[in-house]
């Protein structure tokens, strides 16, 4: 039996015991029996993805499981890298969730038993092989999660809020992709990939056209890319922090693999639009996601908005692979496709560990306000260590894990201007520079952002009671974030461990044979000249460091450290007060994406009551309400509103005109039958 | 790793660290005789440095090992592009980190450092500067990013190493509209990356106009000597850069003395060139309110963006 088989069925079967399990035991040891299980589940994805993409596949045909369709599972290398990934995520959360969920009274029955289910959904998604199959996988990912989401929402409002958001989005995404599949599938022999990538060949333009972008509509929203990323900062912060991470930094992926997976293998590549409107709408997100972030202080929902910036580079790399393959320059496309996947691998890893970090504070300080904490430094050494190696791998610099991705995709933008006076490369000559520009101010956007959570959050002096009374995570969480903080520190220095792999992966999705990227400790790229070493880099980093903390010991003066007072214009002891907070942190950024944020801003002023010259209070609101919601769903929301109001005229109550409606009902589609006939 | 590379990689460090306190020196020095004044002298920087490092370490209360790591890592992010960056000789000591990106990504990273050592503090002063400076370094990215971009389209690399030795061999590309285009927003973009008029006033104290020097303002001892040679340092890599970026001539490109001196000599005369033509302009310029330096930003990003263009359809 293959790697492949062994894990896909080690996973398939831990998953469900463990859900069984959790069924049976006693609340004493649930937590650890359903953790242990979604390790076990997790380690098995791992094995069983890591074995697709070295090589060997797996295809399973149970005909006779669900009715018509049957299920077929196919795992490739593509879908591989997916498992790999989900199973990563999965291995990280269950540790953790150990002592989450007995801490936090989740507990119970209900998470323990979907926690593991919702992963081996996960898993099933990237590796099945037919419309059915991917389909029924895709909604009991959608249900599961669902289920999640809505764990705590007897002890929070906005949870039950976010869980309607996240229902209605999820599954108008799941109509989305249903529909564009089953267009797609009226053109095929039957519903399994391999006839429909059959039919993708003979698909005329406008069909072609009109699945990929029905489809791209779903996957997006999953994925939480721009304008269907309204249910992403919702539900994502809402959730218990370790299905936060699990669906922030794994559940987002299916979006990206089934846009790969249609636009690529199944579609067979398309035409130059479809691409151009992907790295449109990645380049976008990017941005908007970011920006919202950056003005941002809930420190979960950061981290969700985030993920819309993170998935929207993602999206610019997979756009840009397509123009590319669509110009005729498959190199080049292996190059941006494997840049997007290593930034899915790289995403997973260092937001996982965010929002793990982000639960843990949660758990030692009860609070998720930048503005009420700070100074966690001293409480909760380990957290802010794994916060800070999170938020340096998350805002693109070197060494951290999403600097190497974002290289590399800088690499293939920069490569793709097509040559002077070439015919045809206009658009792509302007979409290139836009796009690296875009990628750039994410870049920037990001460190504001993340300097803005790690030095407010952690560093300075306590801003609540909360905040200076906070403690450390039991082991378990520790554990749990230490293995995703391992990961990002081995993907920052060495990713060249993965990036052949990743290379070879984005090469056979493009349907090109040599691997986009080699290198063992320099990650030299294929057809394009450029070159880099990570670990050199970080070495010649630490070099210098010794060497300057050797050159001051020379020349510095040989005297004792001394404490003293902060400078406070004389004024005494400054308060938490005095600090700055994140709203105040982001207010010049505010005010210069003014245009875009549109903040809504209130001041109150109250009037001493015996002269209206003495001001006795002022009160000072302030919102960054998202437009894009506030402009598309609102007034879609207040139509529907509207119209049900106006359908409440024809249901008065009467059963006579109940009877009436289908009397003339039927009587209409028996004249339309027989018109039509 | 070339022998080339590795003179180039431990002359070049050594340059800069002892240069740069001097550039600073000159900078003040034109400033202070164009504005009637005697000034300092041009080794009143290395006599500053000389006395902080002197003088006893001080932790203010209240903060942490972020605070006290920042200058060493600010110092070192500047020391190892000292070394990778070809400022006097075209091959690179670690070549795989002589990347225009990796180069940016380090100057990002330094200043990154600072502004949490800035929040560190727990002061307004210190959270004010680093968000001031957050904010102007995540607008001075796309411009930096599409000006590199135009820089690298001509030569298919942005290995710094290339770009210097393709323009050494076809000097004509520097007098092009790319060229040109892109220098003039690198122009923009360093003055506000190092701090100087019209975004930032480096020798202002005025609380409310500071940037760098709000984040700065509890550091002392030798401390502080680290964070104003690393602000030196900074100065000099950037002009460094924007001189062998556009005017490579003098570089050596062979391991000989007469090569290596002439090397030397001509980083000097341009950085100092650079330095002086800098200073001067600042004499007759005001700093400009915060919220208009985005203006300028802006304006910086949109003639990045025509070099850009200009090298897809001017060429």
């Amino acid at each position: 039996m293959s790697l492949v088989a062994v894990g896909l069925g080690g996973a398939l079967a831990a998953g469900v015991l463990t859900a069984l399990a959790a069924v049976v035991v006693p609340r004493r040891v649930r937590s650890a029996v359903a953790g242990t299980g979604t390790v076990v589940t997790g380690g098995a994805g791992v094995m069983a993805g890591v074995g697709a993409m070295t090589g060997s596949s797996l295809s399973v045909a149970l005909p006779g499981l669900l009715p018509l369709s049957g299920v077929s599972l196919t795992l490739d290398a593509l879908g591989g890298l997916f498992v790999a990934v989900t199973g990563g995520v999965a291995v990280a959360a269950g540790v953790y969730g150990i002592s989450y969920t007995r801490s936090h009274g989740l507990d119970a029955r209900g998470v323990q038993v979907v926690f593991p289910l919702f992963v081996v959904a996960m898993l099933l998604v990237p590796a099945a092989a037919s419309v059915g199959t991917f389909l029924v996988c895709w909604e009991l990912m959608a249900l599961f999660s669902l289920l999640l989401v809505v764990a705590e929402h007897r002890h929070r409002p906005e949870v039950a809020q976010a869980g309607r958001w996240y229902a209605v989005m999820t599954h108008l995404g799941f109509v989305a992709v249903l529909i564009g599949l089953l267009v797609f599938v009226a053109h095929a022999a039957d519903d399994s990939f391999p006839a429909l990538r059959e039919a993708g060949r003979h698909l005329s333009p406008g069909a072609a056209g009109l699945v990929f972008v029905v489809t791209l509509a779903g996957f997006a929203s999953k994925a939480g890319i721009l304008p269907l990323h309204a249910w992403l900062p919702r539900a994502h912060p809402e959730a218990p922090s370790h299905v936060s991470a699990l669906m922030s930094a794994a559940m987002v992926n299916p979006g990206v693999y089934g846009l790969v997976r249609v636009g690529f293998d199944l579609l067979g590549g398309g035409t130059l639009w479809w691409w151009l409107l992907v790295l449109a709408l990645g380049a976008v997100s990017a941005v908007y996601g970011i920006l919202q972030a950056a003005m941002s202080t809930d420190l979960k929902r950061l981290l969700g908005q985030s993920t819309t910036e993170n998935m929207g580079l993602v999206l610019v790399g997979v756009g840009a692979a397509g123009v590319f393959a669509t110009s005729g320059n498959r190199v080049l496309a292996g190059v941006a496709l494997a840049a997007a996947l290593l930034h899915v691998i790289n995403h997973a890893a260092f937001k996982t560990l965010l929002f793990l970090a982000a639960g843990s504070v949660l758990h030692g300080t009860g609070a998720r306000d930048l503005d009420a904490l700070g100074g966690l430094r001293a409480g909760m050494p380990q957290t802010t260590a794994a916060f800070g190696l999170g938020a340096l791998a998350a805002s693109a610099l070197p060494p951290g894990t999403a600097f190497v991705s974002e290289w590399l995709l800088l690499q293939a933008l920069i490569h793709g201007l097509p040559a002077p006076g070439a015919t045809g490369g206009t658009a792509a000559a302007i979409a290139m520079p836009l796009a690296v520009a875009a990628v750039a101010l994410t870049a920037g956007l990001a460190v504001a952002t993340f300097v803005k959570a790690f030095g407010v959050g952690f560093l300075a002096k306590p801003r609540s009671a909360a905040a200076g009374n906070a403690h450390e995570s039991p082991p378990a969480m520790l554990v749990g974030m230490g293995l995703a903080g391992v990961a990002c520190v081995v993907l920052a220095l060495l990713p060249t461990l993965v990036l052949p792999a990743v290379g070879t992966v984005s090469g056979v999705a493009l349907g090109v044979g040599d691997p986009a990227v080699s290198g063992a400790v320099t990650v030299r790229l294929a057809g394009v000249a450029g070159a880099l070493s990570p670990l050199m880099l970080t070495l010649a980093l630490l070099a210098a460091v010794v060497l300057v903390v050797g050159a001051v010991r020379v020349v510095a003066a040989r005297r004792a450290r001394r404490a003293a007072r902060l400078w406070d214009c004389g004024g005494g002891p400054m308060s938490a007060r005095m600090e700055y907070t994140a709203t105040s942190f982001a207010e010049p950024l505010q005010r210069v994406f003014d245009d875009v944020v549109r903040p809504e801003q209130d001041v109150d002023v109250t009037h001493h009551e015996e002269s209206r010259y003495l001001v006795q209070a002022v009160e000072y609101r302030r919102k960054v309400p998202d437009r894009v919601e506030r402009r598309l769903y609102e007034p879609v929301l207040a139509a529907v509103a509207a119209w049900g109001r106006a359908g409440r005229r024809l249901a008065t109550g009467s059963v006579h005109r109940y009877l009436g409606y289908g009397f003339y009902t039927l009587c209409a589609v028996l004249i339309l039958v027989a018109v039509t006939r | 790793m070339s022998a080339l590379g590795i003179v180039g990689g431990v002359v070049q460090p050594v340059l800069i660290v002892a240069g740069s306190p001097l550039l600073v020196g000159v900078m003040r020095q034109v400033r202070a005789r164009l504005e009637g004044r005697a000034g300092p002298g041009v080794g009143q920087p290395w006599r500053d440095l000389r006395k902080l490092f002197g003088k006893e370490r001080i932790s203010p209360r209240g903060t942490s090992e972020v605070f006290r790591v920042a200058p060493l890592v600010l110092v070192a992010t500047t020391l190892v592009v000292a070394v990778v960056t070809p400022f006097v000789t075209t091959d690179s000591a670690v070549d795989p980190v002589a990347d225009l990106f990796a180069v940016v990504a380090l100057l990002a990273l330094g200043a990154v450092t600072l502004a949490l050592a800035g929040l560190d503090t727990g002061t307004a002063f210190g959270g004010m500067g680093s968000s001031r400076e957050m904010t102007i370094l995540a607008l001075v990215e796309p411009t930096l990013l599409v000006s590199i971009f135009a820089l690298s389209v001509r030569v298919g690399s942005t290995n710094l190493g290339a770009i210097v030795s393709a323009t050494l061999h076809d000097p004509v590309r520097v007098i092009s509209p790319v060229s040109l285009l892109a220098a003039v927003a690198l122009i923009i973009v360093i003055v506000a990356e190092t701090g100087r008029l019209p975004v930032d006033n480096p020798s202002t104290h005025l609380e409310l106009t500071m940037v760098h020097e709000a984040m700065v303002l509890e550091y002392a001892g030798p401390d502080l000597a680290l964070v104003e040679l690393a602000s030196a340092m900074r100065m000099s890599v950037f002009l460094g850069l924007l001189a062998n970026l556009f005017l490579p001539w003098g570089i050596a490109s062979t391991a000989t003395p007469i090569a290596l001196l002439v090397g030397v000599l001509a980083l000097i005369i341009k950085v100092g060139l650079l330095g002086v033509l800098l200073a001067a302009g600042e004499v007759f310029l005001a700093k400009l309110r915060l919220f208009r330096v985005p203006e300028l930003l802006a304006g910086s990003f949109l003639l990045s963006l025509l070099a850009v263009a200009a090298s897809f359809f001017l060429a």
